[in-house]
């Protein structure tokens, strides 16, 4: 069996996923809760891939599973062709994760801490003495050598981490929300080492991320919504599954115009920016001269209505307002 | 399989020293213990305060309250008119024991049949058992020899030997009954252990609280690698604590060691090694830091109670008899009490060898059992 997930393993893609289901008791609501609902993936080799979603969405468990650090309810997970439910092990020697909360030792050094992780992944001496330089280097980090983990800024410990993850040259790596609590300057930083990391070989990376930013970095995104993936494909692919066309309007009056706006029949979806209205709507070179003729009529100036492409961050949202909608109506019709 | 359980040891005593406050007082906790129970603890009471109500106050009276202080548990610190005067004494503390004399003590000796009464405060265990053992010794005494003067008086030659029955007692080992030379023996063990099952049992619950242990689940590290490579540390904490005890005990003390130092500090590492094992199914079955403090309690609390140390096994209910037996300290006490107070050899203690390796082993295989490899 083992040798059959080896054979799929050097041709097949690196992660693969069927109906991958996981529920939780939660001590709340004293009921189930549905945290991965019939997930389905594939990461190709070489491959950036960015989860994305809100807080709960899923994603954090959806890692543990692909990494076999929790058993499935139902449904299949393969890493480099292993199972993920029986076959952890070898994913492990494959594979690399960097949970989200801060997992090294701060009461050791940051070079005992790279040791450790070195030596428990069974590097030798001189592959040691080889590796660790290299990875100082790679990650800026030779300077604080002797510094304690636990003393390290927020975007350090986070390079740190990611050093120790890289110790045993993983070809798959599992990142979960890596850039969380750091600050904007150490967040480029820390993607421009990923970048670095993918030029240099073909690393398989899957990252969670509620950034839009970073998930314009990723070669193909995922949207998690309630432990569903809702929309997967490049960005360019998930901005263009937005049905309708995008206007920005700047009014002269933001409040008023927001509320004649929102009950408008063309209007399918608002979004605010600080002073700027996004509205979707089915054809933009019809509408813009109807809404603004809406506002003028209230005595709202309207300004230049333009139409734009909507950004990641808007797709986003209107994917997720979607789904919202859908699983209303759903249970409006079961219930009826 | 070497290297990943070196790198493990390595990290735990870097950890270790690391934490320097608590390493001290781990190292200062077993000396302070055993000067604090070496010096202030004694088993026997003597000296017990005392008040004395003489309704009688003659030469019978006199001689009666002087065989009782001359014994020395009872030291009279002052005299009462009534009854009632000397409990308000024992009530307000001034006083542990009363001794109270009728006015016709002297009238009724002369007839047979007087009677003292000794009130003894019944609110500490100890003072009771031994007021209560030195009033009889005391009593029993003294009425012989007044029988004696009595009859000789009346003319009965060699009337000091009339006694029909004398019970000669003999104290093995202990001639002076010291309580030190009991105590350390069992101290040794019960520091031993109290100690290292609260390590064991806080090293994998701390990963778990602090969130390292998911980045050590996805490393080729074994469960049992993990548990090996952190009981090390403490084993040598253990040891040093040992020694300490022992040369504290031995030199300052007093306490005699009559066995063999080599048997004791296999006997002692054999026994670190079950409640080691004790230690980490703790903290494989606790969810956090608190849970497992709880749980350490749950074993060290009976372990004084039941082992043996402070109460005797024998009269016990054969059911905590049977519970005492799932303490790994009940069958040390035995060894240790053996080797040091004894002297005597393995053969004489084989039986809780076997026990304590099969409780070791028992232990140890659950608590890789109980491991769980995944983070639920």
């Amino acid at each position: 069996m083992s040798s059959l997930g080896k054979a799929v393993g050097m041709d097949g893609p690196a992660i693969e996923a069927r109906a991958l289901c996981k529920s939780f008791i939660s001590r709340e609501s004293r009921g189930r809760i549905q945290a991965v609902d019939h997930l389905d993936l594939i990461v190709q080799r070489g491959e950036t891939f960015g989860l994305l979603g809100a807080d709960g969405a899923g994603k954090t468990t959806t890692l543990r599973l692909l990494n076999g650090l929790l058993r499935p309810d139902a449904g299949v997970a393969r890493v480099a062709g292993f199972d993920t439910a029986k076959e952890y092990r070898q994913i492990h020697l494959l594979a690399g994760y960097m949970p989200q909360q801060f997992s090294l030792y701060g009461d050791m050094s940051v070079l005992e801490n790279i040791t450790f992780f070195a030596e428990v992944q069974g590097l030798t001496r001189a592959e040691r003495e080889a590796r660790i330089p290299d990875l100082l280097h790679f990650a800026r980090l030779e300077a604080f050598t002797g510094r304690r983990a636990a003393k390290l800024s927020g975007g350090m410990r986070k390079k740190l981490a990611l050093t120790c993850m890289l110790v045993h040259r993983p070809r798959i790596i599992f990142l979960d929300e890596p850039t969380l609590g750091v600050d904007p300057v150490s967040r480029r930083e820390f993607w421009n080492l990923l970048s670095e990391l993918r030029a240099k070989s073909r690393l398989t990376i899957v990252v969670c991320t509620p950034y839009m930013d970073e998930a314009e970095r990723c070669h193909r995104v995922g949207l998690l919504y309630e432990g569903r993936l809702i929309a997967q494909g490049t960005p360019a692919e998930i901005k263009a599954m937005v049905p309708g066309q995008l206007l920005e309007i700047r009014p002269s009056d933001f409040n008023a115009a927001r509320a004649v706006l929102r009950d408008a029949e063309s209007v399918q979806e608002m979004q605010t920016y600080g002073q700027l209205l996004h509205i979707f709507v089915d054809n933009a070179q019809q509408r813009a001269p109807q809404m603004k003729a809406m506002l003028e009529e209230q005595g709202i100036e309207a300004g230049e209505i333009r139409r734009i492409e909507p950004s990641m961050e808007e797709a986003f949202i209107s994917l997720m307002s979607q789904q919202k909608h859908k699983g209303r109506l759903d249970r409006e019709e079961t219930e009826a | 399989m070497w290297q990943r359980l070196r790198a493990i040891v390595r990290k735990e005593f870097i950890q270790t020293a690391r934490d320097r406050r608590t390493l001290v007082a781990m190292l200062m906790l077993p000396v302070v213990l055993l000067f604090l129970f070496g010096h202030a603890v004694e088993m026997q009471v003597d000296h017990i305060p005392t008040v004395v109500v003489d309704g009688s106050r003659d030469s019978q009276s006199w001689a009666l309250l002087e065989a009782l202080e001359t014994s020395g548990f009872f030291d009279i610190d002052y005299y009462v008119e009534s009854e009632a005067e000397a409990i308000k004494a024992i009530d307000e503390g001034q006083a542990r024991a009363a001794i109270i004399i009728p006015p016709d003590f002297a009238v009724s000796l002369q007839r047979g049949g007087a009677q003292a009464l000794v009130v003894v405060d019944g609110s500490d265990a100890l003072t009771v058992q031994s007021a209560f053992n030195a009033a009889i010794t005391v009593g029993e005494a003294h009425a012989v020899q007044l029988l004696t003067e009595k009859l000789e008086r009346s003319g009965l030659q060699g009337a000091a030997s009339l006694a029909p029955l004398e019970v000669r007692t003999r104290v093995l080992y202990n001639p002076d009954i010291r309580s030190i030379v009991f105590m350390v023996p069992g101290m040794l063990g019960l520091i031993l252990q109290n100690q290292t099952v609260m390590l064991t049992a806080l090293a994998i619950v701390r990963e778990r609280e602090l969130g390292t242990i998911e980045q050590l689940l996805v490393t080729p590290i074994r469960s049992w690698e993990l548990m090996l490579g952190k009981i090390l540390p403490n084993v040598i904490i253990g040891l040093l604590n040992l020694c300490t005890v022992l040369i504290f005990g031995v030199l300052w003390f007093g306490v005699p060691f009559s066995g063999s130092l080599r048997l004791f500090f296999l006997m002692s590492l054999l026994f670190m090694f079950s409640s080691l094992g004790l230690g980490i199914l703790v903290s494989t079955v606790s969810a956090n830091q608190r849970q497992a403090q709880q749980l350490t309690m749950l074993i060290n609390l009976p372990s004084m109670m039941l082992s043996g140390y402070v109460f005797p096994r024998s009269p016990m209910p054969v059911l905590i008899q049977r519970i005492g037996d799932l303490l790994p300290l009940t069958h040390f006490l035995v060894i240790v009490s053996g080797i040091m107070t004894k002297g005597v050899g393995f053969y004489f203690f084989r039986q809780q060898v076997w026990a304590l390796l099969i409780y070791g082993a028992v232990v140890f295989a659950l608590s890789t059992f109980a491991f769980k490899e995944r983070l639920e």
